[in-house]
């Protein structure tokens, strides 16, 4: 391992810092621009670290900031609105309420998350629910969870109004909890 | 009589709070609204939990690198 220059560490992190840039951007290309400027900014300080995972949260760090600059430079196209299909309806009236406003059907129980989180495939099956999430959405989404830009924050970035936001941000969290429902929990009670 | 009402939710609004919970910070009636709404509901606490695992969740996707370095 001593062996290893400094480059091939970071050339070893492209593919996961590209599935970050990629997930929060919806677009190949800003990421592809975003990880690049990331590895060059990383070049110019190269420095020890003790192993790969504080390697990995530095570069992650750098990323972050590359990935706000390109934001920054896409504004418009970052918030442009989802197709109206996308878009359409009360995500809430998913979940199926009477018209008292009673669940239908009572939410599933999601067990115990500490032994939820110890399986790997449940955060393949997170991943692959944000990848579904219409750009957009999705983009809004990670800002808040994954760049963590307070609602505040991303209002002033984005020149959205505080209600526009949060009712964006309210039907990306119910998709993802209905994806995680189908596709994770739903098959584990059966 | 109008405080009761005030404070009553039905199930279909104490899920859009406590997803609102999660990015922004309640009107104080609302979070009384909801915390006695929890109390007497059954299906709700559910829908929280499911909430809080869902924010658990996010918070070790983000921050555990070895999530994802755990992959094949």
């Amino acid at each position: 391992m001593s062996t290893q220059t400094f480059e091939d560490q970071l050339v070893e992190h492209r593919v996961y810092l590209m599935r970050f840039a990629r997930l929060q951007l919806r677009n190949d290309a800003w990421a592809e621009d975003a990880v690049s400027e990331t590895l060059l900014a990383a070049l110019s300080k190269p420095q020890a670290f003790g192993n790969r995972s504080q390697l990995k949260t530095w570069l992650v760090g750098i990323l972050k900031h590359k990935v706000i600059d390109v934001i920054r430079c896409h504004t418009r196209e970052v918030c442009a609105p989802d197709t109206q299909a996308d878009t359409e309806g009360d995500e809430l009236d998913r979940l199926a309420f009477k018209v008292d406003g009673h669940f239908v059907e009572p939410p599933a129980s999601w067990g115990d998350p500490h032994q939820t989180f110890q399986q790997r495939q449940f955060f393949e099956v997170l991943d692959a629910c944000m990848e579904r999430l219409p750009p957009a959405l999705g983009r809004l989404f990670l800002m808040r969870e994954w760049l963590e830009l307070s609602s505040q924050e991303i209002c002033k970035e984005l020149a959205l109004t505080p209600t526009n936001l949060y009712v964006q941000l309210h039907r990306a969290r119910l998709r993802l909890q209905e994806c995680l429902n189908i596709h994770w929990f739903g098959q584990r009670t059966r | 009589m109008l405080k009761f009402t005030l404070l009553r939710r039905t199930c279909k609004q104490a899920a859009a709070l406590t997803i609102a919970r999660e990015d922004r910070a309640l009107k104080l009636n609302d979070a009384v609204a909801l915390r006695l709404h929890m109390m007497a509901c059954k299906a709700c606490p559910e829908f929280e939990n499911q909430v809080l695992t869902m924010r658990a969740a996010m918070g070790k996707w983000r921050n555990d690198p070895a999530v994802e370095d755990a992959k094949p």
